[in-house]
């Protein structure tokens, strides 16, 4: 400690210290500590660290850990292609913004007995029903709401089964072969407990192109 | 296995890493705060900051630091905001507004993390890493300094010192929050938690559309968000981004991490006061609470119990299919039972009753465990209001701890417990008899009602987190909620170290005959019937017009 110091008022003098601390902390917690954990993270695990990354003939489509939109020219869903879960992540300002989209990332908050939100959940009932030709009562829940993040990359196993007849019908597929895609594309709970079986929509699309 | 099976197995996977971490990490909490070995690197900082290590402060001094240093913080990130723009690694982002900068200063260095901005398209990366993530470090460690202060009231007698703030806070940084923090910043990157210094980049899809693939060095933050009880995203969506929390073992270690401090604190209180059973009893009561609350959570949302449940046949509005319901309701529960207020699904869109119990977990207090530091000051106040209930009832001097409860213990007990209700009812009601700030409200009926309880509760509580349909981003909400999460944090802490000087300044009185034990389930109990009639029912008016009115509607 300076002379100069010790003759300053005992307040200025503690601020001048929460200062100097705030200070090294910053070095030392805001940037060395990030630094390192990047600097180890990218050589050890450049794949993870790099956002799960992948690609089809030869160019990144995405990731695997974020759900994108499989959608035609004018935003309507595609019949030959595993369809995601409905997105809030939407850019507000842009009205054709088919959802999933990343820097817009969130639910939808619409609250429990919101008018809206039921009016929106039987929408999508009678839509996805319509779409894939079953009975409005077997669309099951995660296909008529929105997810927390709006890039839920899965679905249920019930909602990939259910698209299997309408995607085998778009490929003009044996609908036992993109049945059995979905078989073995499904992920179970890890070690038998955490979490709840599904399926990788891009994962699962991504293998049915390669059938061709 | 059926869905709820594999739930509570998965609770009780993390129930059995926490009693792991239990006893190594509460040993090495107790030993870093009564060692007097400083390490070698810590010197030089104590140079640096240009403090005595070893001169012990009394409590004014202690609290005069922790505000200071808070002081200093809120005023660095306010700056750092608002100079964001001509900053390197800004992605182009310009400064963020004064009022909204203000709000997110107050929020990083209360330990809140209340955010009113969206991450992915207002924060830069140098201003998430070295302007917010410091204050999830610091805003953590004064939570612990300030329990450990007050532990130290009840070993020490007839002194008016408590310890040194700078060395706490030091020792907590260094010695606590980073070792953790580096070890799982690396095992979340394993499974799957970005961390790099990309800008967003575009992608063509595999159905030819376009994607921006969001970069950012996400998991350093993720790890000390979640162990100091933090709880700001790094993106919007906060955990429920993939990017942030990819899959169900990231999601059960993100959940580990928010509640291993805030446990293992009692077990290092119990050391520092030479009877681990107290510890114990303490723990008691946060198990209770925290079970019941994940249960109760866990029973809404399981099943329909809302219309919108009813209508698409299961409450995964707001939800993560590789969580479902079950991971998500544990993140719930343990999210708004600590001060951490991250969260893996939208607390907006959960049934009436199940919303209506995270609003109850953050109106006890977080207690249950609370807080790095935080819960655990928390729940003390309330063994103190115990002891001297049970006092009333026998006609005895009530004492805890070997220390008496005398009428500054229990003034002290009082205002501690009065400050939060306060800001929570008085925030509330103002917000509701303005018009402007009513137009807000996403949600009608009775949930726009618990949407702005929420934010006050949330906010005063120094959680964090929200039923994220009201716009707070308007100059009277980031102002209002800016001040009630300063006076929500530094209040109680001006009453919590003024106890500490109270109680280190009596002497110890002996255990007689006539001193009720505070380790048996007796006390326990009683403890657990404060927590309720006092805490509690302070609410229960506002909790009847917002969740109860909507879910027995």
């Amino acid at each position: 400690m300076t002379t100069m110091t010790t003759q300053l008022p005992g307040p200025v003098r503690r601020h001048l210290a929460a200062l100097r601390a705030l200070l090294v902390f910053t070095v030392l917690l805001g940037v060395l500590y990030p630094l390192v954990v990047l600097g180890i993270g990218q050589l050890a695990f450049p794949a993870q660290a790099g956002g799960s990354l992948v690609t089809a003939d030869g160019r990144v489509v995405g990731s695997s850990l974020l759900g994108q939109a499989f959608t035609d020219a004018r935003g309507n869903p595609a019949p030959q292609w595993f369809q995601p879960r409905p997105s809030a992540a939407v850019n507000p300002d842009n009205k054709n913004d088919p959802g999933y989209n990343p820097l817009f990332s969130g639910p939808s908050n619409l609250g429990p007995s919101n008018p809206a939100l039921i009016k929106s959940i039987d929408a999508r009932r009678a839509a996805v029903a319509a779409f894939n030709g079953v009975p409005p009562a077997s669309v099951p829940p995660d296909a008529v709401t929105a997810s927390a993040s709006g890039l839920d990359p899965d679905i249920s196993l019930a909602y990939a089964y259910l698209q299997v007849n309408r995607v085998a019908k778009a490929r003009g597929l044996n609908p036992a072969v993109v049945r059995a895609l979905v078989s073995v594309h499904i992920q179970g709970r890890t070690v038998g407990i955490l979490g709840e079986p599904r399926v990788n929509v891009l994962d699962l699309n991504m293998a049915l192109a390669r059938l061709h | 296995m059926s869905t709820a099976t594999a739930g509570w197995l998965q609770a009780g996977l993390l129930v059995v890493a926490l009693a792991v971490a239990y006893r190594p990490l509460g040993d090495y909490l107790a030993y870093i705060f009564t060692t007097n070995k400083h390490w070698r690197v810590e010197w030089g900082i104590y140079r640096l900051i240009g403090v005595n290590p070893d001169a012990d402060q009394k409590w004014s001094t202690y609290l005069r630091g922790v505000l200071a240093f808070s002081a200093v913080s809120v005023l660095f990130l306010y700056g750092f905001q608002r100079l964001q723009e001509y900053l390197p690694l800004s992605l182009g982002f310009p400064a963020v507004p004064a009022d909204q900068a203000f709000n997110t200063a107050a929020s990083f260095a209360t330990n809140t993390n209340w955010q009113s901005y969206s991450g992915e398209t207002t924060m830069g990366h140098l201003v998430q890493m070295a302007g917010l993530a410091v204050q999830n470090f610091g805003s953590a460690a004064v939570g612990i300094v300030v329990v450990i202060a007050l532990i130290r009231g009840f070993i020490r007698s007839r002194t008016e010192q408590v310890g040194n703030f700078w060395v706490d806070l030091t020792r907590a940084c260094l010695r606590l929050l980073l070792p953790i923090s580096v070890i799982f910043a690396l095992v979340l990157i394993a499974g799957g938690v970005v961390d790099n210094v990309a800008a967003a980049h575009p992608v063509t899809t595999l159905a030819g559309g376009h994607q921006v693939i969001p970069g950012g060095p996400v998991a350093s933050q993720e790890a000390i968000k979640e162990l100091g009880t933090n709880g700001g995203g790094f993106y919007n969506a906060n955990s429920a981004h993939p990017f942030e929390n990819p899959n169900p073992v990231t999601n059960l270690i993100e959940i580990f991490l928010l509640l291993v401090i805030a446990v293992s604190l009692t077990r290092a209180f119990g050391k520092m006061v030479g009877d681990k059973r107290q510890g114990y009893a303490v723990l008691a009561v946060m198990a209770v609470i925290w079970v019941a609350s994940v249960a109760g959570i866990s029973y809404f949302e399981s099943g329909q119990h809302s219309a919108a449940a009813a209508a698409a046949g299961g409450a995964m509005e707001g939800k993560e299919v590789r969580f479902g319901i079950p991971a998500s309701t544990l993140f719930t529960a343990s999210t708004t039972l600590t001060s951490t207020g991250a969260v893996n699904n939208a607390h907006d869109s959960l049934s009436p009753l199940g919303g209506g119990i995270t609003i109850l977990n953050m109106m006890l207090g977080e207690i249950a465990p609370g807080g790095t530091g935080s819960g655990l000051y928390g729940i003390l106040i309330l063994a103190i209001v115990t002891v001297f209930v049970a006092g009333l009832m026998v006609g005895r001097t009530p004492e805890y701890l070997n220390k008496k409860i005398r009428p500054r213990e229990m003034k002290l007990a009082s205002l501690y417990i009065l400050t939060t209700p306060a800001l929570v009812l008085i925030g509330t009601g103002v917000a509701i008899a303005l018009k402007g700030e009513q137009a807000a409200i996403l949600n009608p009926g009775p949930h726009g009602l618990s949407e702005i309880l929420y934010a006050f509760t949330s906010t005063a509580n120094n959680n964090g987190s929200a039923f994220a349909g009201l716009s707070v981003n308007t100059v009277w909400y980031n102002g209002a909620l800016g001040v009630v999460m300063l006076l929500g944090r530094f209040l109680p802490i001006v009453w919590v170290l003024a106890l500490a000087g109270s109680l280190a300044a009596q002497r110890m009185v002996p255990a007689s005959a006539g001193t009720l034990p505070t380790h048996r389930p007796l006390f326990i109990s009683m403890l657990l019937g404060v927590v309720i009639l006092v805490v509690a029912l302070t609410y229960f008016p506002a909790q009847a017009l917002g969740p109860l009115a909507e879910g027995l509607h």
